[in-house]
């Protein structure tokens, strides 16, 4: 299956990404910013990164480029999405996903180790977990911060869209959210960074489920 | 003023002037001063240094490209060479702390791109004043941040250092940043200007007012007032300069291009002039050509900016659309600014007016070498040290352990995105040396920054040699040397 990496100018996780879907047996192929037909890709990875810079808020240049009103018409068409990163904060910007994602309450930078939780199974993505699964995966931010009003959430957690969930919520995220969908299950978005633990000899290989979850949602 | 009067703001003697005017056989120009004054600086000419950094050992089998370059290269087997480079950039840092260090990751990342290397990890070593100086926590959260706000936006991950923290920093912090790339042994990159009539490039951003005379600075004493000097510190663009690292990569798999080299200090004047000494050939450019972000800018300024994120590359005859073609793919400024000479020379015109003409030997051989009157230093001819008084062993014990020189350094590796692309074998805070598996590869380097400033400063040549061996002894606990296809490398 071939699986579209975006590369928009400032991405860094892209080479990465690409590097971990070839490891569970897809074919990824770079997507660049200005392209606009995705119609041959059986998914599509916004992957970490500083898109455009992020010197305005994280995503929202991004989100105006000509490859997003693409991810729009693949995502509306029922297609995998996954934001990881500053992918997550470019879907929220999108409106693809709701929310926000706002500077950690530390006010850091933090690349290091989180405890979370799986909550919902029912994405293209998580579909190889058991539910409840516990599991560690590194983060690598300085706005990890999700918020979501008072109704949003409510509704994120009746249609359960929270994906991923902190055990220890390391950057004030509401409700402990890392990681949330959309209602159909085929976007999601995480702050933690399932690429950076997909084999072994990195000393972490749980972050494969998120790739191969999708192979197998769209074979 | 008159010009001699003008050297000495220039930071030159008057012995130096002379010596000038003497192989110019004229006075310079006011641009020429400017030149002048940045080449024959302590930062870019190393002239008291100089005849004692020829006296490290810089041959071996598996070096294979010793000082001279943007950056060191050591053969890793298989065809690939780890290339390397450490720098400082402590006056900047002192000044603005965030962006003195941000530049210096950028400047140290693009010493080694230049090479043809995609850099894999970086590490740096700190010193700051002690922890409860005014001054100190300004400092050390300005710098620490500025590394990781450069460093995680260009996506090379920040995988280990050292940091110590002691009173005679309190005015002269030091900030050293290193970074290691890989790179085929075979296609390696040289900053060099060769052919005649060859085309010159400008890649990258465009030159503005910032960092003029930033070489000169770098080569004072600190002094009271010396925050005034604001302006000579460079302001540096993360994303532009990962926009530059992908688009010099991606121009070097044309093989259009013949020599490259990063703007460092004293920008466009020290890489073209630089280049065109290796070549042994001369270079003119114009200055009307160079991509600006300021409106009327004289040639002296743009000679002298020091503009972060800027590349100048000798392009091979008829490869030109290419450099077109990918730096426009990239969004980045670029323009043909001149060309390779046979004359010698560093010819610079601007509204067809030569306004600077030097040759290229009086800014590189000929500039002055000093060796400088030595003495023993009088603390080291005091009488031996006596052992301080440390009361309750107990209570010893405890001020040790809460010692800011020993604590964890988890609050600084943690700001710094130690694990993009997908490298990091071993964590910070989890070896003694960082361990990076090189891309495709089933091997890996390691790569450490340790030295005892103290014993440095009781006995500067035992304090280095253990500084060697220290560091030689952290790349060992990780396996690395005794794994025989593991290659030892270490700096500093």
């Amino acid at each position: 299956m071939r699986v579209g990496v975006v590369v928009f100018p400032g991405s860094n996780c892209d080479r990465d990404c690409a590097h971990v879907l070839s490891l569970v047996g897809a074919t990824p192929e770079f997507v660049w910013h200005r392209d606009t037909d995705l119609s041959h890709l059986g998914a599509v990875v916004l992957p970490g990164g500083f898109s455009y810079g992020d010197y305005l808020r994280c995503g929202a240049v991004a989100k105006i480029s000509p490859v997003m009103s693409a991810v729009r018409e693949f995502a509306a068409a029922g297609r995998p999405v996954i934001g990881i990163c500053n992918g997550f904060q470019i879907l929220v910007e999108s409106e693809l996903l709701p929310g926000a994602l706002m500077r950690n309450e530390s006010l850091s930078f933090q690349c290091k180790d989180v405890d979370l939780r799986v909550e919902s199974t029912a994405t293209a993505f998580t579909a190889g977990f058991e539910p409840g699964t516990e599991l560690r995966l590194p983060i690598a931010n300085a706005e990890g911060n999700y918020t979501i009003d008072e109704r949003g959430l409510a509704e994120l957690e009746e249609h359960g869209q929270v994906v991923l969930r902190y055990q220890n919520n390391p950057n004030g995220s509401v409700g402990d959210i890392a990681g949330i969908s959309n209602r159909q299950g085929n976007v999601v978005g995480m702050m933690p960074h399932p690429e950076r633990a997909s084999e072994s000899r990195l000393g972490n290989a749980v972050g494969r489920t998120f790739f191969e979850s999708v192979l197998n949602f769209v074979s | 003023m008159d010009l001699r009067e003008a050297a000495h703001e220039h930071g030159l003697t008057d012995q130096e002037y002379d010596h000038a005017v003497a192989i110019l056989g004229r006075e310079p120009t006011w641009t020429e001063l400017g030149v002048l004054s940045v080449m024959w600086s302590e930062h870019c000419s190393y002239k008291s240094s100089r005849v004692h950094l020829k006296k490290f050992p810089t041959t071996g089998p598996q070096v294979v490209l010793g000082p001279g370059e943007n950056a060191g290269a050591v053969d890793i087997g298989d065809g690939l060479a780890a290339v390397f480079k450490m720098e400082s950039h402590n006056h900047p840092s002192f000044i603005e702390p965030y962006q003195g260090a941000a530049t210096g990751v950028g400047g140290i990342l693009r010493d080694v791109f230049t090479m043809g290397a995609r850099p894999i990890a970086s590490l740096n070593s700190l010193r700051f004043g002690a922890i409860d100086h005014p001054k100190t926590p300004h400092l050390f959260h300005g710098v620490v941040a500025g590394i990781a706000g450069y460093g995680n936006c260009v996506g090379v991950p920040t995988v280990g250092g050292e940091i110590y923290f002691d009173p005679c920093y309190n005015g002269n912090i030091l900030v050293n940043v290193f970074t290691v790339g890989i790179a085929r042994k075979d296609s390696i990159f040289l900053g060099v200007a060769a052919g005649v009539g060859t085309p010159v490039f400008y890649v990258g951003a465009g030159t503005g007012r910032d960092g003029i005379h930033g070489a000169t600075m770098a080569s004072e004493q600190f002094e009271e007032g010396s925050e005034e000097k604001r302006p000579t510190v460079q302001v540096g663009d993360p994303f532009r300069e990962k926009l530059l690292i992908e688009a010099c990569l991606e121009l070097m798999q044309t093989g259009a291009i013949i020599g490259i080299q990063d703007m460092g200090a004293a920008g466009l004047t020290s890489s073209s002039v630089e280049m065109a000494d290796r070549g042994k050939t001369g270079i003119r450019m114009d200055i009307d050509l160079v991509p600006k972000r300021e409106e009327g800018m004289s040639a002296y300024e743009v000679l002298l900016s020091e503009s972060q994120e800027r590349m100048l590359i000798v392009i091979a005859e008829g490869q030109e659309d290419k450099v077109a073609q990918v730096f426009d793919k990239w969004e980045l400024e670029w323009g043909r600014v001149g060309e390779v000479t046979d004359t010698r020379n560093f010819e610079i015109w601007q509204h067809g007016e030569l306004v600077c003409n030097l040759p290229v030997s009086l800014l590189t051989s000929e500039a002055p070498v000093y060796d400088r009157p030595q003495a023993r230093p009088a603390r080291l001819r005091d009488e031996a040290a006596t052992w301080p008084d440390l009361g309750p062993l107990d209570e010893a014990l405890v001020r040790l352990l809460g010692s800011p020189n020993i604590g964890s350094r988890r609050l600084v590796y943690e700001q710094f995105d130690h694990q993009v692309g997908l490298g990091t074998v071993v964590l910070p805070g989890a070896g003694d040396a960082a361990v990076l598996r090189i891309p495709g590869e089933k091997r890996a380097i390691a790569i450490a920054v340790d030295c005892n400033s103290r014993f440095v400063y009781l006995d500067p040549r035992r304090g280095a040699q253990l500084a060697v061996a220290e560091v030689t002894r952290n790349i060992s606990c990780t396996g690395a040397a005794a794994a025989g296809h593991h290659r030892l490398f270490e700096f500093r």
